[in-house]
């Protein structure tokens, strides 16, 4: 067991020599070494105590603290309680036994949760530790972080911690963004191209100038969102606090009940006082509900810890309840689910021409163009003419473009250019989304290319994985036309969909199926509803639904801010994946407060009608606890 | 105001959930947490107080947990 801090290794020795001690004890009992009178009388306790003190003394201190501060009924009050109580009953081994076993459970139960403490704020090792400043002179300072102003010129060398958000000035690269995005492949980047902070430089040196304080920077903000999730707790979270506050005094309670009243009903209290004594402590060693105080929030913890690994900000434990119990996702389409980006979806040719004609000719004629339609055009062309060839570019604001093609002449333009210009359109496509673009050379019609903002390559295997995942519907809002959301919507596999919503529609259309949902099976509320979107224009939609989730937000404050759960990148894939972390959360959690309530009842109902001794209450108490611990641990493994 | 401040030997979830109970009733606090997992402890008062509710904090949390230490700085 390596990486002990030294008040463990200090606790670890006594545990130790007081097993040591109480093995050695017992055999020199059981050999008779110890003479036997000596051994039946009350002098027997002086040996015992060694090992006593030596291993609880701690426990004896605190316990003594707490009564002096009035703070009855903690931990180490109950154990002392307990284990005074059996030394008083004559029971030496148990006494030392239960001592020496709470302490065991209490190094591991450290032990655990240092672990996990670990490996979480190892996840969160995104912070810059420091920053190369650029002097006016040239030389280079290593400045903290915190003391980066805007305007500042940092330095970059390979390997190090991009300190604050800025834009390259300088060089050119690969920085890894994994740590924020779990994005495994690295994103190039060149001069005049933002960067994030927390990203890695690659192999090559950068110059960036600092755009925003260290503690405006992404990585400030997603830092202070992780460390504020836990302060959100979800209903599981507090229903076990609440649990808490009041199983403890009642099983003290319980305990005394015990002691006294059945020797008193029986009329032999003298005779059966101790008997009922040493039962009574068996229930105070169970009484404190460590095992679920603990294991409960670092299951959640993990669930967080695991999503932030997947490039998933969760920004409360609440959300992450929320996430497992998801009936309805809303989810925008355009830039959610399509790329947000025109792209050629189609290309029809006629009159004998090629595909590649109709774009090479269409890409000649468009390549000074700035409309995004235009663009999208050039971009699709693999083999375009030489610029010397294209002359004579005329636009036609809002209708079309024409040029000089070698010595052809070539338009460009929709439905409405073409009609003015008398020249026929021959259409073969049929039903197609998406704007079409007409062709013609010289006065003729050659084809259409079709221009559509395409659906993100993997939308329809994530919504597929989404409806796997036991959500029951899937709603797809939009501000564009009906023909384009059905085209989108059948293509995804979605067959809920309301086209032509202006942005309050959007909210509106978001709180009829919140009504619904609720509306359907009574006041149930286990059913939840998550928004999707870019989080740019649809922060009120975003507030409005259970859960909102923002996509593609490396960088953009609003939707950081405005949401619930921040996606890094604009994966789709993310949402799923987040889904089954919030369903492993909640499982184990479940199992856990199963798991140690049934033992601790059993225990308890066992314990009173003397069935269960003290060590089955030792295990109740810190081997329950550990073991939950443990099972919460999985969280934090991939 | 809300500030944070790191707390050492914090070893009991059960009495970060009674210090936090403890901080939250003090005169001056508009909010506050213990989190037993990241050992830190968060406090948001008014700023006129804010000072005072920190020792008073600080005193909560000897009364729960006597080995616990706040870091101050």
């Amino acid at each position: 067991m390596s990486g002990l801090t030294k008040r463990q290794k200090k606790d670890l020795t006594r545990i130790i020599i007081a097993f040591v001690l109480f093995v050695l004890l017992i055999v020199l009992e059981h050999t008779h070494v110890i003479p036997e009178s000596f051994a039946h009388s009350y002098w027997m306790i002086i040996p015992w105590l060694v090992p006593y003190f030596i291993v609880g003394q701690d426990v004896i201190r605190k316990c003594f603290l707490g009564i002096s501060h009035g703070q009855m009924f903690d931990e180490s009050f109950l154990m002392t309680l307990a284990t005074v109580g059996a030394f008083g009953c004559g029971e030496l081994h148990e006494a030392v036994a239960v001592m020496l076993f709470y302490q065991v459970g209490e190094f591991f139960q450290g032990y655990a949760v240092g672990k996990s403490r670990g490996a979480i704020s190892e996840l969160m090792s995104i912070a810059p530790d420091f920053a190369n400043r650029e002097e006016e002179d040239g030389s280079i300072e290593v400045i903290d972080p915190d003391d980066i102003e805007v305007g500042d010129i940092l330095v970059i060398k390979p390997g190090e911690k991009i300190p604050t958000d800025g834009v390259v000035i300088e060089g050119e690269g690969l920085i890894n963004t994994s740590a924020l995005t779990g994005e495994s492949m690295p994103r190039s980047v060149r001069t005049g191209d933002d960067v994030i902070s927390g990203c890695i430089n690659g192999d090559t040196l950068l110059r960036v100038e600092a755009r925003k304080e260290y503690d405006d920077s992404t990585v400030a903000q997603i830092l202070e969102m992780v460390e504020n999730a836990a302060s959100k707790k979800s209903r599981t979270e507090n229903l076990i606090t609440r649990f808490a506050r009041y199983y403890t005094p009642a099983v003290v309670i319980g305990a005394v009940l015990l002691a006294f009243i059945p020797p008193l009903i029986s009329g032999h209290f003298a005779a059966e006082f101790g008997t009922w004594v040493l039962r009574a402590c068996t229930f105070l060693v169970i009484s404190c509900p460590c095992a679920l105080v603990i294991s409960v929030p670092l299951a959640f913890f993990g669930g967080i810890g695991a999503a932030s690994r997947e490039g998933v900000l969760v920004k409360g434990s609440n959300y992450l309840e929320m996430m497992s119990k998801l009936d309805t996702i809303v989810t925008d389409k355009t830039g959610t689910l399509t790329e947000g980006k025109f792209k050629v979806s189609m290309i029809d040719a006629a009159n004998g021409y090629s595909t590649e004609d109709i774009i090479r000719y269409a890409a000649a004629v468009e390549a000074g163009s700035t409309h995004p339609i235009g663009a999208a055009i050039v971009q699709a062309c693999d083999k375009p003419y030489p610029a010397s060839k294209v002359k004579d570019e005329q636009n036609f604001a809002g209708k079309g473009i024409s040029a000089k093609v070698g010595r052809d002449l070539i338009c460009v333009g929709n439905r409405g250019f073409f009609e003015e210009n008398g020249i026929e359109i021959q259409e073969d496509i049929v039903e197609a989304a998406g704007t079409y673009c007409y062709v013609a050379r010289n006065g003729k019609y050659i084809g259409t290319i079709i221009v559509a903002d395409m659906p993100k390559a993997e939308a329809k295997k994530a919504i597929a994985d989404l409806f796997a995942e036991n959500v029951r519907r899937i709603v797809m809002l939009t501000g564009d036309s009906e023909k384009v959301a059905a085209q989108v919507a059948s293509e995804l596999g979605i067959s809920d969909y309301k086209a032509g919503l202006l942005p309050l529609d959007k909210v509106k259309a978001v709180e009829d199926l919140l009504a619904e949902i609720s509306g359907d099976e009574g006041s149930s509320n286990d059913r939840k509803l998550a928004f999707i979107g870019d989080g740019i224009n649809d922060a009120p939609v975003l507030s409005r639904a259970d859960v909102g989730i923002a996509m593609g937000s490396l960088g953009s404050d609003a939707a950081i801010e405005a949401a619930d759960i921040v996606i890094m990148d604009d994966k789709l894939s993310r949402i799923p994946a987040v889904i089954r972390i919030a369903r492993k959360t909640m499982s184990i959690s479940r199992a856990n407060i199963v798991f140690a309530l049934f033992v601790k009842f059993a225990c308890l109902i066992l314990g009173a009608i003397g069935i269960a001794n003290m060590w089955a209450a030792v295990f109740a108490d810190v081997g329950v606890a550990v073991i939950c611990i443990l099972n919460s641990m999985r969280m934090l493994s991939k | 105001m809300k500030k944070k401040f790191k707390l050492i030997d914090l070893d009991c979830a059960n009495c970060a959930a009674k210090m936090e109970e403890a901080i939250k009733k003090l005169d001056g606090v508009n909010d506050a947490s213990v989190s037993f997992l990241t050992q830190k402890m968060m406090i948001d008062a008014e700023d006129a107080v804010f000072d005072q509710v920190v020792q008073e904090a600080v005193k909560c949390i000897a009364k729960v947990e006597p080995d616990c230490k706040v870091v101050l700085k």
